[in-house]
């Protein structure tokens, strides 16, 4: 059913922390490698060894330039996935009832089997999350790992999303965002979580990190020179001062 | 936004199908006979023909029929049921207008607002989409209408009213314009937002996360039409009303109206062609792809 459920009794989702992720792509690479084999149709890669290979990821990381008025410029890297929005625009535009969001998680996901694959739902996702595999016709789109979380084949540190389990910095936090005292929620309070875009009204569950103040820039001028010059290079100062 | 041809042309074909089958509902053509064989052929050619090219661009059309169970919330869903119910309410009303026979006029009239119900699906589609600032206004379902009315009403040579929806159809045009513009810089949201850095952090985008394109990129970042909006859009302003509109009123007379049926046809293709090449998708701000942006 593409109609959005009244309320969900979690709102799983990602914490994505802005000021430690270094953009290494290691999420996307874990992601790709995990949705590769396990729900649903591959990730496919179209002319992989050709010159111009394209392919479906759920998970890509950009960098951006950001100046803030007080302070130096740095590069910070944004993950971007799908961020399981409540008021999720992809869900109720479908056609077929292949879109929908589950009452217990929170977490949106595509019944492959349903999908048509006519693309609208990308269209109405404000955050680029959802690709149409080229190979398989139908719409792809981050399950937050709902094979892995669940999982009891898995041993218990394996059940978070691979992109989670696989960041090096700790970038990226999974859990409760419905759930106030879970580690998530206390993380978002405390370091003043983001959503993205909220003037679209989807009210995305997952919450981004903005970077910590940095003080000032440190002054640096590359050829200050500290001190007169002594001996020769004085007596050369002088000379060629003459000229 | 880059969609499939197929999406242009059925768009285009079947809004001008559904008009032609409305104003012949209306009985715009005299019943019996080879002429309403012929103008109800047409008419219903150019709306299923559009239907059937609207699934060229699915993955998966074979599962086509599945698109008709969501009509509580998707209007995609809702055009389906609308399309088809407006073509098994219209088909007792055509079979009776070429063998002659007089239907009750309320079953045409019906038939008739079942067309336009339809054309307004259509265009609610497109004008659901938050995503889409230049779209998201009831400007986009008047525009479609307006297009199929006009369409059919030359279809059907209907040449007085033709000439009336011509101009309304020229103003609505020069309107859409404006306002998608105005809209897109009043309510298109910032590259801040988008990140969430924060409304005076000065932020651009570095560098891409992938070397090649991707399907959101071919999709929603397509920036090819805007180069020659200007000249594209009084093209479609002159070419599917204007002219057409000059030509009924001073070379009266049925002779001219394929040819301003071609005219017309061809400014709705170049307008709706333009439709989704101007239309700035939010998600090209992630890809430092903002409006007014013309090159990848």
């Amino acid at each position: 059913m593409t109609a959005l459920p009244p309320r969900t009794d979690r709102k799983l989702g990602l914490v994505i922390d802005l000021d430690t992720c270094v953009g290494c792509h290691a999420c996307v690479t874990a992601c790709k490698g995990w949705n590769d084999q396990a729900y649903g149709a591959p990730l496919s890669d179209m002319n992989a060894y050709g010159s111009d290979p394209c392919g479906t990821f759920l998970n890509r990381v950009h960098s951006y330039e950001l100046t803030p008025p007080d302070g130096p410029p740095q590069v910070v890297n944004l993950p971007r996935s799908c961020l399981h929005c409540d008021d999720a625009p992809c869900v109720t535009v479908c056609p077929t009832g292949a879109s929908y969001k589950r009452a217990e998680d929170g977490i949106v996901l595509v019944n492959e089997d349903a999908c048509i694959g006519c693309g609208l739902c990308a269209w109405a996702c404000p955050y680029g999350a959802r690709e149409m595999d080229a190979a398989a016709g139908v719409m792809k789109k981050c399950t937050l790992c709902v094979d892995r979380i669940y999982n009891e084949a898995l041993p218990e540190e394996d059940r978070i999303p691979a992109c989670v389990r696989t960041c090096p910095t700790g970038a990226r936090h999974f859990g409760d965002l419905g759930d106030p005292d879970s580690a998530v929620s206390r993380l978002v309070a405390e370091r003043g979580g983001v959503e993205l875009m909220p003037e679209q009204g989807t009210r995305p569950v997952n919450r981004y990190l903005p970077p910590r103040k940095k003080g000032p820039a440190p002054v640096v001028q590359p050829l200050q020179r500290d001190e007169e010059p002594t001996g020769v290079a004085a007596w050369l100062d002088r000379i060629l001062g003459v000229f | 936004m880059h969609p499939a041809p197929s999406i242009i042309i059925f768009t285009t074909l079947s809004g001008a199908g559904f008009g032609m089958l409305a104003w012949l509902a209306l009985g715009a053509v005299p019943v019996g006979g080879m002429p309403a064989l012929l103008f109800w052929g047409m008419g219903y050619a150019l709306a299923i023909g559009g239907l059937v090219a609207s699934t060229f661009h699915l993955g998966n059309p074979q599962r086509a029929l599945l698109a008709f169970t969501q009509w509580r919330t998707s209007w995609l869903s809702r055009e389906a049921w609308a399309s088809a119910m407006t073509l098994v309410i219209l088909a007792p009303v055509a079979l009776a207008a070429i063998l002659g026979i007089r239907v009750p006029v309320v079953i045409g009239v019906i038939g008739a607002l079942m067309c336009i119900a339809t054309v307004v699906t259509t265009g609610m589609i497109y004008a659901q989409m938050k995503t889409v600032p230049r779209w998201n206004t009831w400007m986009t379902p008047v525009q479609f209408v307006l297009f199929s009315l006009t369409g059919g009403a030359i279809l059907s040579l209907q040449l007085s009213d033709a000439v009336v929806l011509c101009v309304l159809l020229a103003t609505a045009l020069v309107a859409v314009y404006a306002m998608g513009d105005a809209r897109v810089r009043e309510v298109f949201p910032s590259t801040q937002s988008a990140i969430g850095s924060g409304r005076n952090v000065e932020t651009r985008a570095l560098f891409a996360p992938h070397s090649g394109p991707n399907y959101v990129m071919k999709e929603m970042i397509h920036v090819v039409g805007r180069k020659h909006s200007r000249r594209l859009r009084v093209l479609s302003v002159l070419l599917a009303a204007i002219i057409p509109a000059l030509l009924m009123l001073f070379a009266p007379g049925q002779d001219i109206l394929p040819i301003v049926a071609v005219l017309h046809l061809t400014g709705a293709l170049a307008a709706r062609w333009l439709f989704f090449a101007e239309a700035e998708h939010v998600v090209g701000l992630y890809y430092g792809a903002g409006p007014g942006t013309t090159r990848n």
